[in-house]
């Protein structure tokens, strides 16, 4: 079954994960800068950082036949420290033409802070000026509803911003009807714990149609699960959706989107 | 589907996890201590089960939200708990 992993933050994950992966019939992954679990203590981690992302990662991952693309930003739990946020966004120019990079992301917000919405705001201006993609993480449990909000207000006031041209991550059943009233897409993050089950993903595809949704694992360093996409698409079958709904899920939906990106390439399913 | 074949799919999970809840509720209640907020904000959550209407889901997460709108002046952290503190 072929799929794109659009949401995955590889460099926390061993190289069996991409054998399981490649496998299981996973084309393109994609890889939105992120959290490391612990504060960068300069701009100099994040260069570091991008240069992991589009350099080290792409050759891991080829190395299984596996096209690997990356997002790069300040992840929004550093947002906190704008001093820092300005250096790192300073950075990123000279890594938007390396040949993998798909746009900017995941920005968006965690805690719901004015400092987090002021990072998040430069980032899109950052996006808007070089005719980038956005991803939008959205925060966790409690945060997420009011954040999603915050950041719907942040990304309807930029007139330069198209709603098309941006993803809206880890949505759930209170915030997933608001993203695509907006004309974003939204992305249903897999996790066994937090976020969506299989099954709540699968509801929400049938209640929301599946026009703007993907689904990703997002897995990382935490509790979460790579292959979760093809255990969505296992949920899909189950219910008794056919092979081509599933496709449209997991592989021609993430394609559409992401295809608005010159630098990924359509991918032989 | 129909109504039956989500029952055939889903009810034995589904009971499963209703009697985790009432366990957890048992274990909590069993433990010496004060609660705090999260168990208000769950024990809202849990109402919203036997109320009549479809967006059951939404309406459980909508009870652990937090509903303001402005945002906060430093982040307390980098986490989440799962419950707004209102009924703190």
């Amino acid at each position: 079954m072929r799929y794109i992993e659009p949401h995955a933050h590889m460099v926390s994950r061993v190289t069996d994960d991409y054998v399981q992966m490649v496998t299981a019939g996973c084309v393109a992954v994609c890889e939105p800068a992120f959290w490391a679990g612990f504060d960068r203590s300069s701009a100099a981690g994040f260069h570091d950082y991008f240069c992991q992302l589009t350099e080290h990662e792409p050759k891991r991952a080829a190395k299984f036949g596996l096209a690997h693309y990356c997002w790069l930003c300040l992840n929004p739990k550093e947002s906190e420290d704008v001093k820092l946020a300005e250096d790192v966004l300073a950075l990123i120019p000279k890594f938007l033409d390396r040949p993998t990079v798909l746009g900017i992301g995941e920005i968006g917000l965690n805690k719901n802070s004015r400092n987090e919405l002021k990072v998040l705001e430069m980032h899109v201006d950052l996006a808007a000026r070089h005719g980038q993609l956005i991803l939008v993480h959205t925060p966790h449990l409690e945060d997420k509803l009011k954040g999603t909000r915050l950041i719907l207000d942040v990304l309807k006031s930029d007139r330069r911003i198209q709603p098309g041209r941006v993803i809206i991550d880890h949505v759930e059943e209170h915030t997933v009807e608001r993203v695509l009233d907006a004309g974003f897409w939204a992305g249903m993050t897999l996790y066994p714990e937090s976020k969506c089950t299989a099954a709540r993903a699968v509801d929400i595809l049938e209640l929301y149609g599946t026009e703007r949704l993907w689904m990703n694992s997002a897995c990382d360093w935490g509790v979460s699960v790579p292959l979760a996409v093809l255990y969505a698409a296992l949920e899909m079958r189950r219910r008794g959706h056919g092979p081509d709904l599933v496709d449209r899920m997991i592989y021609q939906n993430p394609l559409r989107f992401l295809s608005q990106s010159p630098n990924f390439k359509p991918v032989p399913g | 589907m129909k109504r039956r074949q989500v029952l055939d799919l889903y009810f034995i999970e589904a009971r499963a996890k209703v009697i985790d809840l009432g366990a957890f509720l048992d274990r909590v209640e069993r433990a010496e201590g004060e609660e705090d907020f999260r168990l208000a904000a769950f024990r809202a959550a849990l109402a919203e089960l036997s109320q009549p209407g479809a967006h059951k889901a939404r309406r459980v997460l909508q009870a652990f939200s937090d509903p303001t709108t402005e945002p906060v002046p430093v982040a307390p952290g980098k986490g989440a708990c799962g419950a707004w503190p209102r009924h703190a």
